[in-house]
């Protein structure tokens, strides 16, 4: 049986009179993609900002490998495993690409009181960060800016700056925003040779993907889930048509 | 290309240094006030520089620290004899840092202009503590009667030796935040200032960063205060009140914001733009209005060079030759 490695259950999020997440629960397990969709304003990305610890729910609770963490702070989650992307680059563009990889690898070896120590120096992040380049294809543009990469190296940054971090559960927020069809081909084969090792959540507009590497595939509509079944189940699913796909 | 741009950073800050050292050979003591007063702002524009343009942190109450410095500073000496160096600067540089940790603690749980408003009401509680009370001696200020000294080893009383004095602790500010920019410390701040959402997804707490940077700032600011209290031996409100926090602000703008060495620059052309300005023997009886020239001409500054005097050499290199413009964010030593 597949671990796992993320639960929230009942997650609810109230912004006054609104309810933008209803009690929610989710599994994430290991050597699984579990996709989030659902029409915007479904509650997708505050349930991943719920889930990643940008602010805490309502109501319900969040498991992080076994562990309680409903009222971590994000920095804590990140530390303990738990690696997000943004719906909108967050990447350092002044910085070279491999420096985006190494400062989000020095978070696992915090040590601010070595001042006289130069951080790129650091065995630990380094080696980290060349990882995690590797792992996402950068290494060839390692040294470059990264405001001057394309968008779709961009995304991918995302990503390695994500693995960087040396996650156990990866969530990520729209990371084919923008493709094309050859960097979103990439983006998938990236996405699949992750999933061995990691519980992937994946919120994506983009069906066609969703359907290609999904495990498992969760329907919001209102910030209710409607339907949570494998891509065969979801596509034949009559509320999931009526509600998401038009009937269609 | 990298090592290049390095190295030519690292000669421009070394001749400045070895300028600095040898202009008493041939300074008049006018002149060695004035490069002294200047070497102690330029000391703290690089304390602001650190929350400015390394953290992202506009704090627009730096005198505050520089004041709580400067006041220690008299207010613990002996008024009968000289107080002895190696308490009386710690004691400075401790009550500055102490002062900014309480301030630190509460503003930066506020963002953006909130912040700034934050700490400007900070400095300004400050300012009319010793303004509005006789505990700094109101309006009219104290005076150091002894300076400080180290034994029978150095005698600040003595103007040369009080510019080495300064000169050492401008050059030891640059070096230690040099190091420490580069640093985990200092990157983490780097990162903070561009994205703070990111740092925190990636597993930094970045408040206590940010705290201790502001710590740090204020302790080098207090560092600047004991320097200007003991090189005029007089202190007053003023050294705390929103003009000279704002200058600041100009000073490491129109030197050029990230940029260690920008805030000496930046530090160096105010007050000569200043002095220059002031000049009766230049301007007459418009001397008096020496705000509004220098007001206009680091307008026109900020204008035609964006990124302050730091990026004048890269202007002028585009003018001449064309090229591409260059990155330098990756360097750490500014």
């Amino acid at each position: 049986m597949a671990e796992t490695l993320l639960r929230g259950s009942d997650i609810t999020q109230r912004w006054g009179g609104l309810v933008a997440v209803n009690a929610v629960s989710i599994e994430l397990e290991r050597g699984s993609v579990h996709a989030v969709i659902g029409t915007n304003g479904a509650g997708k990305s505050t349930l991943i900002n719920i889930l990643s610890g940008e602010f805490p729910p309502t109501e319900g609770k969040i498991e992080l490998l076994g562990q309680e963490a409903t009222h971590w702070s994000q920095a804590k989650r990140a530390r303990q495993g738990l690696g997000r992307s943004y719906q909108r680059n967050t990447i350092f563009p002044d910085f070279t690409v491999f420096e985006n990889c190494r400062l989000a690898a020095q978070a696992q070896v915090q040590r601010p009181w070595v001042w006289w120590n130069n951080a790129q120096k650091c065995k630990h992040s380094v080696t980290a960060a060349n990882h995690a380049l590797e792992l996402a294809g950068l290494m060839s543009v390692k040294e470059r800016f990264a405001g001057l990469l394309s968008h779709g190296q961009k995304r991918q940054l995302e990503i390695a700056m994500c693995l960087a971090i040396q996650p156990k559960v990866l969530l990520l927020d729209e990371p084919l925003a923008g493709m094309g069809a050859e960097e979103t081909d990439r983006m998938l084969e990236l996405l699949a040779s992750l999933k061995r090792d990691h519980a992937i959540l994946l919120v994506e507009h983009d069906m066609d993907a969703v359907f290609r590497i999904a495990d498992r595939i969760t329907v919001m509509v209102n910030g209710s889930v409607i339907a949570s079944d494998t891509p065969d189940q979801i596509r034949v699913n009559a509320d999931v048509q009526t509600a998401y796909l038009g009937g269609h | 290309m990298m090592d290049k741009f390095f190295s030519g950073k690292l000669l421009f800050v070394g001749l400045l240094f070895a300028g600095l050292a040898l202009y008493p050979l041939v300074a008049s003591s006018y002149g060695l006030d004035l490069v002294s007063k200047i070497m102690i702002y330029a000391i703290l524009a690089m304390s602001l520089e650190l929350l400015v343009g390394s953290t992202g942190l506009v704090c627009f109450g730096q005198a505050a620290f520089f004041g709580i410095g400067a006041y220690i500073a008299v207010m613990l000496s002996p008024e009968s004899e000289s107080g002895h160096l190696l308490w009386l600067l710690p004691a400075a540089i401790l009550a500055a840092a102490v002062y900014a940790l309480f301030v630190g603690a509460l503003s930066l749980r506020t963002k953006g202009v909130y912040f700034i408003m934050v700490t400007l009401a900070f400095a300004q509680m400050a300012y009319y503590v010793v303004h509005d009370t006789k505990l700094g001696g109101g309006t009219d200020g104290i005076y150091l009667y002894f300076k400080p000294t180290l034994g029978s080893i150095l005698d600040l009383n003595h103007p040369q030796v009080l510019y080495f004095f300064t000169w050492v602790f401008l050059v030891w500010t640059f070096i230690f935040l040099a190091i420490l920019l580069g640093s985990h410390f200092g990157r983490v701040l780097a990162g903070i200032r561009i994205n703070e959402q990111r740092m925190r997804a990636s597993g930094f707490s970045t408040y206590p960063y940010k705290l201790a940077a502001f710590v740090t700032s204020g302790g080098i600011a207090g560092l600047a205060g004991f320097l200007f209290a003991v090189k005029d031996g007089f202190v007053n409100p003023e050294m705390m009140s929103w003009h000279l926090s704002g200058a600041l602000l100009i000073m490491i703008i129109l030197g050029g914001l990230g940029h260690l060495r920008g805030a000496i620059i930046g530090a160096f052309a105010f007050v000569f733009l200043q002095e220059f300005f002031k000049s009766s023997d230049i301007f007459g009886a418009f001397a008096k209005h020496w705000q509004l020239g220098l007001g206009f001409t680091i307008i026109a500054c900020v204008a035609v060079l964006p990124k302050g005097l730091v990026g004048l050499p890269e202007v002028l290199r585009k003018r001449l030759y064309g090229g591409r413009p260059s990155s330098d964010a990756q360097i750490v030593l500014k």
